[in-house]
């Protein structure tokens, strides 16, 4: 069995194999479908989209847990496309954060689960949801790393329908003017948006020149594999002085046959009888594993 | 009661006065920490950068980015004072002002420098008319305009001691200091009284309390209208005791502010006393909704009549319908 190489950071004497990490990717996309058809709503390629991601980074990369969620040296993962909360919801309750059940009450009146992250529910770090709202926080935060010398990593997942928001763009010339290598953001590179395929809505391409040319220091990676992933986190900061970009290629609907790269899943939910599919789906996946 | 009391003497700008106090704060607070939209010249802030390289943070010209950059560095622990003219800061950057900073409660302090219409001849692109409004709607911030050097140093320092997000906005023009200052007479929230009457009461904020208190003295001497002016320096939370105590004695009520009739001080008073059952003659003086005319900020306040003559004939008007 193959196992990642456990490099001493970020991961607090915690490591998986990769198999390990493999089913909690099936795992955390059966929940993910569970609570939003519980719910009747939420962005469900998305979150299908960039949940390997969120496997990895919780689970090898950061160095957060319940335990240590108010210490000043803790990593910052901070999501900018706040409305795929639904994928970090199930991996904070996979860690412990708060329990399972607390899933079952997203979207309801009065609930602190809602369509987008609050900080009302433990575990995350900034309200999100307007887009182009993350990396600015994360520029920030992890400049405040800077002054206090302190070691903690600031994260930030973004969407690639997002980055026409020109406060990002904003934000990407700060991270490099004050050479922020303790900061890295990941774009979810699925390459739809709501109206339709990012390039054809307001092409961004060549994402990795445009950061490049910014100071960025930019890798490509495919966001469903999860060595790829581990490895390619494992390789921070890609270049010293300088923030890190990860361009993750993924698919929107991600490991829902008729869901990938379908539009209208952007935040379609399933019916019962696609529910039913898509769970025999992952649960065979999850057997040949 | 009639006491009439000249303010005691030009002091310095209020911007001057904030960043000198940032300054001296610095000194022992590491935290502290200014950001600047290339506004370091425009916010005074030349000697606390150089006394302190380490505590500012300059991001270009770019506001959006200003207010996120400081949410994160609040959201690490850091006293942040966000500085850049007004006018960008609450329109550029509104929607980081509600969701990063009030929504997700980082205590980012927001300095609007060259409020209201301190660059008055620059334009409405250069006018913030609009802070008052746009900010009281976003729950979770507090929003002050102190009158002098007093109330803008005591706001500095209270500023950077709590943890909750404050917008603080001041003018360029050196600003007179409206009466001794007493330990203790500054909290968030609560008005201060300049000078008591029995006739009158003129609630004015920010650099409007000056010529409020000129009109109030000259109402005294020549119309024998003993006039109380408040300092309400804080306009969310409003001080609605204060408020009470002025409307409960059933004089009339004029409000003064640099910032348009709609949505600020005035039209705050109006909504409380309304629903609080009081009926005083009530004037809102401010900038009317119009395209707004050009000068400097004296003489938009003459055109305007938000100065000495104008608000005693806009007090003599409003008493003659009692």
């Amino acid at each position: 069995m193959y196992r990642l190489p456990f490099r001493g950071w970020g991961c607090g004497g915690f490591s998986m194999t990769e198999k390990e990490l493999a089913q909690k990717s099936v795992a955390y996309r059966k929940s993910i479908l569970k609570y939003i058809v519980g719910a009747q709503a939420g962005h469900t390629g998305g979150s299908l989209s960039c949940i390997d991601i969120l496997n990895v980074l919780y689970n090898c990369v950061l160095n957060v847990d319940p335990g240590n969620f108010t210490s000043p040296d803790r990593d910052r993962y901070i999501q900018s496309k706040g409305h795929c909360v639904e994928a970090l919801f199930v991996v904070l309750a996979d860690k412990g954060f708060f329990p399972y059940s607390d899933l079952e009450t997203m979207c309801r009146y009065k609930s602190h689960y809602i369509g987008h992250p609050t900080r009302k529910v433990k575990g995350i770090e900034q309200n999100t949801g307007a887009l182009g709202h993350g990396l600015p926080i994360s520029v920030g935060t992890a400049l405040a790393a800077k002054m206090d010398a302190k070691k903690y990593r600031v994260f930030t997942l973004l969407g690639d329908g997002e980055l026409p928001e020109g406060s990002n763009w904003e934000a990407a010339l700060c991270a490099a003017h004050y050479k922020l290598d303790n900061l890295c953001a990941i774009i979810d590179y699925n390459k739809l948006q709501i109206s339709g395929r990012t390039a054809d809505v307001c092409n961004t391409d060549p994402i990795d020149r445009k950061f490049e040319s910014f100071g960025w220091e930019v890798r490509h990676v495919d966001g469903h594999n999860i060595k790829e992933l581990k490895e390619t986190f494992d390789a921070l900061p890609f270049a010293q002085g300088k923030p890190s970009l990860i361009v993750a290629h993924t698919v929107k609907g991600k490991g829902v046959s008729y869901m990938e790269n379908g539009l209208k899943w952007h935040h379609g939910v399933p019916g019962k009888e696609q529910y039913a599919f898509a769970i025999e789906e992952l649960d065979r996946v999850m057997a040949a594993l | 009661m009639g006491l009439i009391i000249e303010a005691i003497g030009t002091d310095k700008a209020n911007l001057e006065v904030f960043a000198g106090t940032l300054q001296e704060l610095a000194l022992n607070d590491r935290d502290i920490i200014a950001v600047t939209s290339d506004s370091r010249g425009s916010g005074k802030l030349a000697p606390y950068g150089q006394q302190f390289p380490q505590q500012i943070v300059e991001v270009g010209i770019a506001e959006q980015n200003l207010v996120g950059v400081a949410a994160g560095l609040a959201s690490a622990g850091k006293k942040v004072f966000a500085v850049s003219p007004a006018c960008f800061l609450t329109a550029r950057a509104l929607e980081q002002i509600k969701n990063d900073v009030a929504y997700s409660d980082n205590p980012v302090k927001l300095i609007g420098i060259s409020a209201g219409v301190s660059y008055g001849a620059l334009g409405s692109t250069h006018h913030s008319l609009h802070d008052f409004a746009a900010l009281r709607a976003i729950n979770n911030i507090i929003i002050v305009a102190p009158a002098d050097n007093f109330e803008t140093e005591q706001a500095i320092r209270l500023a950077a001691e709590i943890h909750h997000p404050v917008y603080l906005r001041f003018g360029k023009k050196p600003m007179p200091l409206l009466k001794p200052a007493e330990d203790g007479d500054f909290q968030f929230g609560k008005g201060r009284i300049i000078k008591n009457g029995d006739a009158l009461t003129i609630i004015a904020t920010g650099e409007t309390v000056y010529p409020s208190l000129q009109a109030a003295i000259m109402l005294e001497k020549e119309h024998n209208l003993s006039t109380t002016v408040v300092s309400m320096h804080t306009i969310k939370p409003l001080d609605y005791e204060l408020l009470s105590a002025v409307a409960s004695t059933g004089a009339p009520v004029i409000t003064v502010e640099e910032h348009s009739v709609y949505g600020g001080l005035g039209e705050a008073c109006a909504s409380f006393l309304m629903q609080n059952g009081y009926s005083n003659p009530f004037k809102i003086m401010g900038i009317p909704d119009e395209y707004t005319i050009t000068g400097s900020q004296a003489e938009i306040f003459n055109h305007y009549g938000i100065s000495k003559t104008g608000i005693v004939a806009t007090a003599l008007k409003l008493l003659k319908r009692q």
